[in-house]
């Protein structure tokens, strides 16, 4: 089992070097060509969600993303600290329920539509998100 | 790739140009444009998504703010995408039936045309 562990600070400008680097190691542990946009939105969901609630209760608190090659499947851990709210966003229909800030649960349902796999786990001490796609597995040269 | 924003009036019609990519940090410069234009007296705003590369639930929620902005002053915002990675969010959270989504600038303006 490979894993690559990847922390950095609540700032909105590192969500994209946290994609980037899931999607270089989706394709490198052989999640095919077509699911890498998957992953990169998921990862980029994960991300943001996690940086808007560090900035609202921990913003000095690093983010952390693991993401492993585990048996035959590319998996992807993104972890906080902050506190869940467990806002749970039913499918956002009425233009009046929405607004232009972030929404915590629109990001859940997103990550839901495309991840393969998905597991919520949050806690008063913070949320793990665990998402995982099919790989073919690290190639040998 | 970072955003870029441009916009020009055709008739009646906003045209927002936007390339690159549209997450939590880019954002809320495409927040600020579409407020702009509005408190501008722009109502009506076509949103060229064409050279879109990224986009995530925050830069959909900007568009339904923006949305909202316009509908409050009787006007449109409706929006130009092909790219079926980035129609595929708007499905997935089911923005596809609050939005006008075309195929082309031509073909919203159009549309926008026989709703006068």
């Amino acid at each position: 089992m490979a894993t690559v562990e990847l922390t950095f600070s609540a700032l909105p400008a590192h969500v994209r070097t946290a994609r980037l680097v899931a999607t270089a190691i989706a394709r490198r542990t052989g999640v095919e060509e077509s699911l890498l946009d998957e992953v990169r939105l998921a990862v980029g969901e994960a991300c943001s969600r996690a940086v808007e609630a560090h900035r609202a209760h921990c913003p000095g608190e690093p983010i952390r993303i693991e993401l492993r090659d585990d048996a035959g499947r590319f998996e992807v851990t993104v972890s906080d600290h902050a506190p869940s709210d467990e806002v749970q966003q039913e499918k956002p229909l009425d233009l009046g329920m929405l607004s232009d800030s972030f929404m915590t649960g629109f990001g859940l349902a997103v990550i839901s539509g495309l991840a393969d796999d998905v597991e919520v786990f949050p806690t008063p001490k913070g949320t793990d998100i665990r998402m995982s796609w099919p790989a073919a597995g690290i190639p040998t040269s | 790739m970072d955003l870029k924003l441009d916009h020009h009036n055709e008739d009646r019609l906003t045209i927002v140009e936007v390339e690159g990519e549209i997450d939590v940090y880019t954002a809320p410069r495409l927040r600020e444009l579409l407020i702009d234009l509005v408190n501008k007296g722009n109502f009506h705003l076509l949103v060229n998504m064409e050279k879109v590369d990224f986009l995530d639930s925050t830069g959909l929620g900007v568009l339904v703010g923006g949305l909202k902005r316009v509908r409050a002053h009787d006007g449109s915002l409706e929006l130009v995408c092909t790219q079926e990675r980035i129609l595929k969010i708007f499905r997935i959270t089911g923005l596809t039936k609050v939005f006008g989504i075309y195929a082309s600038v031509d073909e919203a303006k159009e549309a926008h045309g026989k709703d006068k």
